[in-house]
C-alpha cells in the first residue's frame, strides 16, 4: 500500500481524495438537514458547463467551472426563492440546460479529445499539480466560512424563519450556502466527477443521521465517513482499475447501509411498530 | 396614565397575490398589556403578527414597533419574541433542547460570535422559567407537544424580549395544558414585564386570561376589554354568522356558532 504512494499522481490523488472527502462532508451535513439534495444535483450539474466553456475558450476548465458554478447556485438560490414556479422544476431547468451547454461547446471544439469520462466520473490520473492549489485553498475557504458562521448556519437548518426573526441575515446566509456548495463542487470535480459528487454531498451526512442526535457529533461522524470513503475508495480504485469517483461513492454507499441497519433511531421505530 | 405604545399600525393593508389579507387596519397595543387577537381562520391574524415582525410588508400604511418600523430595529430586534404556530420544525432535527433556547439568543450575540458563559445562564434561566431546566440535554424529538412548545417560549424568552407575540399557541394541546399555559404567561408578563399578543380562535379561553381583546377578519372591529368585545353582536359581525354565547360567571365560558 505505501509503495504506490511512491507515485507522485498518487500523492496527489490521495491529498484531493482527503480533501473532498472533508469538505462534502461538512457541507453535506447542512445539505442532508435543510433538504438541499436536489439543489446540489442542480450546482453540480451545471458545473459541467463551466468545464466545457473552459475548453473552448482554452483556458483552465476548474478555473472557469467556478465562476460558472457559482452563478448557477446564485441563479437557482434566486429562482427558488422567487416562488414563481416550483423549485424541482426550476431546478430540472437550470442543470439540464447548462448541461446541454456543456455539449454544445464541446462540440463547437474543434478535434475534441477531452476526458470527458474523467470529468464526469472522477479519475485518479486527473489531479495536476496547479488543480491541487487551487482544491487545497477552496476546500480550507469553504471549511473557514463553516467555522466562522457554524451558529448562523446551524439555526438557518433547523428553522429558517425565526432565524429571521431573531435577525440574522437569512437571505445572504442562505446564498452563502449554496456558494459553499458550488466550491465543494469544484473541489470535488477532478477525482470524483461532476455527476458523482452530488452523492458524496448527501451519503456521508445522511449516514451519520442515522448514527445520532447531536449536531456536531452527527458533523464529525460524517467527516470521518467522507474520508474512510474518499482514502478507501481511492486505493480500491487504483487496484481495481476502476473510476475513483464511482468506487468512492459506492463505498460511502456501503458504509450508509451498515449505518443504517445498525441505527439506533431505525431500532427504536422497530420497537414503537411492534408495541 | 397612559402607558406607552409598543405597537402602532396606522392603516395598514396587505394582499398576497391580489387576495387581500388585512384591511385598513388600525391598532395600538400599549405596554405590558396581554392582548387576544381573535378572529376565524383565515381572517388574517397570522399575516398580522408577520406584519408586527417585519417578515410581511403591509402594501400601505405604517407600522411601528418601539417607535421604529420593525424592519429596521436593528440591534433592538430581539425585543420582539415570537412563538410561531406549532411548527414547521423538523421535529427529528438532530438539535438538543438547550441548543434551540440558544438560539433565541443567536440575534443578540451577533454574527460570527460564539455564546458566551453569561448567554448560556441566560439560556438556563429561560428554560428554568417554563420548568423545563431538567431536559436540556434531552432531544427536541424526544419531547411532548406541551413540553416542545414550552421549549419554543424559553427560546423566545432568551432573547429577553419586552413583546411575546403567539401564534396559535394551544393547538394540539388539552385543555389542561392550555390553562397551564395561559397562567404560566400570566406569571410570566409580571416577572419580566412583558407585552403579550395571543393569537388564537379559542375565544373561550382565551378572554378569560386577557385584559384586551381584539377582534380580526380582515380589518379590525373592536379592540377592548373581553366583556365589552363579547356581546353577540360584535361576534356576529367578526364571524359573519349567528354566534351564540353562553355565560359562565363574570365572562362567557363557551361560544357555540350556528352557521346558516
Amino acid at each position: 500500500m505505501i509503495d504506490i504512494l511512491g507515485y507522485p499522481f498518487m500523492q496527489r490523488a490521495l491529498i484531493a481524495a482527503v480533501l473532498v472527502g472533508i469538505v462534502c462532508s461538512v457541507v453535506g451535513t447542512y445539505v442532508v438537514l435543510k433538504r438541499l439534495a436536489f439543489i446540489g444535483a442542480g450546482i453540480s450539474h451545471s458545473a459541467f458547463g463551466g468545464v466545457a466553456l473552459g475548453y473552448l475558450v482554452g483556458l483552465s476548465p476548474i478555473g472557469v467551472a467556478i465562476p460558472f458554478s457559482l452563478a448557477t447556485a446564485m441563479a437557482i438560490g434566486w429562482v427558488s426563492r422567487k416562488g414563481k414556479m416550483p423549485e424541482d422544476t426550476a431546478i430540472g431547468i437550470f442543470f439540464a440546460s447548462a448541461m446541454a451547454l456543456g455539449v454544445l461547446f464541446i462540440g463547437l471544439r474543434e478535434g475534441y479529445n477531452v476526458d470527458l469520462f474523467g470529468y464526469l466520473f472522477g479519475s485518479i490520473l486527473a489531479v495536476s499539480v496547479s488543480d491541487i492549489w487551487l482544491i487545497l485553498g477552496l476546500g480550507l475557504g469553504v471549511i473557514a466560512v463553516v467555522l466562522l458562521l457554524f451558529k448562523e448556519f446551524f439555526f438557518l437548518s433547523f428553522d429558517e424563519e425565526m432565524a429571521a426573526v431573531s435577525g440574522l441575515p437569512t437571505r445572504t446566509l442562505y446564498f452563502v450556502l449554496l456558494a459553499l456548495m458550488a466550491l465543494t463542487v469544484i473541489v470535488s470535480i477532478k477525482i470524483v466527477g461532476i455527476i458523482l459528487v452530488e452523492a458524496l454531498l448527501v451519503i456521508p451526512a445522511a449516514a451519520a443521521y442515522q448514527l445520532t442526535r447531536n449536531f456536531v457529533r452527527m458533523m464529525l461522524i460524517s467527516v470521518l465517513i467522507g474520508l474512510v470513503s474518499g482514502v478507501l475508495g481511492l486505493f480500491l480504485s487504483y487496484w481495481w482499475d476502476l473510476a475513483s469517483g464511482a468506487t468512492i461513492v459506492l463505498t460511502a454507499a456501503v458504509i450508509f447501509f451498515v449505518c443504517f441497519l445498525f441505527s439506533p433511531r431505525r431500532r427504536k421505530r422497530r420497537v414503537a411498530a411492534e408495541q | 396614565m397612559k402607558r406607552p405604545v409598543v405597537v402602532k399600525m396606522e392603516d395598514v393593508w396587505v394582499s398576497f397575490d391580489g387576495n387581500l389579507a388585512l384591511k385598513s387596519v388600525d391598532l395600538e397595543i400599549e405596554q405590558e398589556e396581554f392582548l387576544g387577537l381573535i378572529g376565524p381562520n383565515g381572517s388574517g391574524k397570522t399575516t398580522l403578527i408577520k406584519v408586527i415582525l417585519g417578515l410581511v410588508k403591509p402594501d400601505r400604511g405604517k407600522v411601528e414597533v418601539f417607535g421604529r418600523p420593525p424592519d429596521k430595529l436593528g440591534p433592538e430586534r430581539p425585543l420582539i419574541g415570537y412563538v410561531p404556530q406549532k411548527s414547521q420544525n423538523d421535529w427529528n432535527f438532530p438539535v438538543s433542547v438547550l441548543d434551540v433556547v440558544m438560539m433565541g439568543r443567536y440575534g443578540r450575540i451577533g454574527l460570527v460570535k460564539r455564546p458566551s458563559r453569561a448567554d448560556w445562564d441566560i439560556a438556563r434561566k429561560a428554560l428554568e422559567d417554563v420548568q423545563m431546566q431538567d431536559s436540556g440535554d434531552r432531544q427536541l424529538g424526544q419531547l411532548s407537544g406541551g413540553q416542545q412548545q414550552r421549549v419554543m417560549i424559553a427560546r423566545a424568552l432568551a432573547s429577553q424580549p419586552k413583546l411575546l407575540l403567539f401564534d396559535e399557541p394551544a393547538s394540539g394541546v388539552d385543555i389542561q395544558g392550555e390553562e397551564q399555559f395561559y397562567s404560566l404567561l400570566q406569571t410570566l408578563k409580571k416577572e419580566r414585564e412583558l407585552t403579550i399578543v395571543v393569537v388564537t380562535h379559542d375565544i373561550a379561553v382565551v378572554s378569560s386570561y386577557v385584559e384586551k381583546l381584539a377582534c380580526l377578519n380582515q380589518t379590525l372591529y373592536s379592540h377592548a376589554a373581553p366583556s365589552e368585545v363579547l356581546t353577540a353582536d360584535s361576534l356576529k359581525k367578526v364571524y359573519g354568522c349567528e354566534v351564540e354565547l353562553l355565560a359562565h360567571g363574570r365572562i362567557p365560558h363557551r361560544v357555540v356558532e350556528e352557521h346558516k
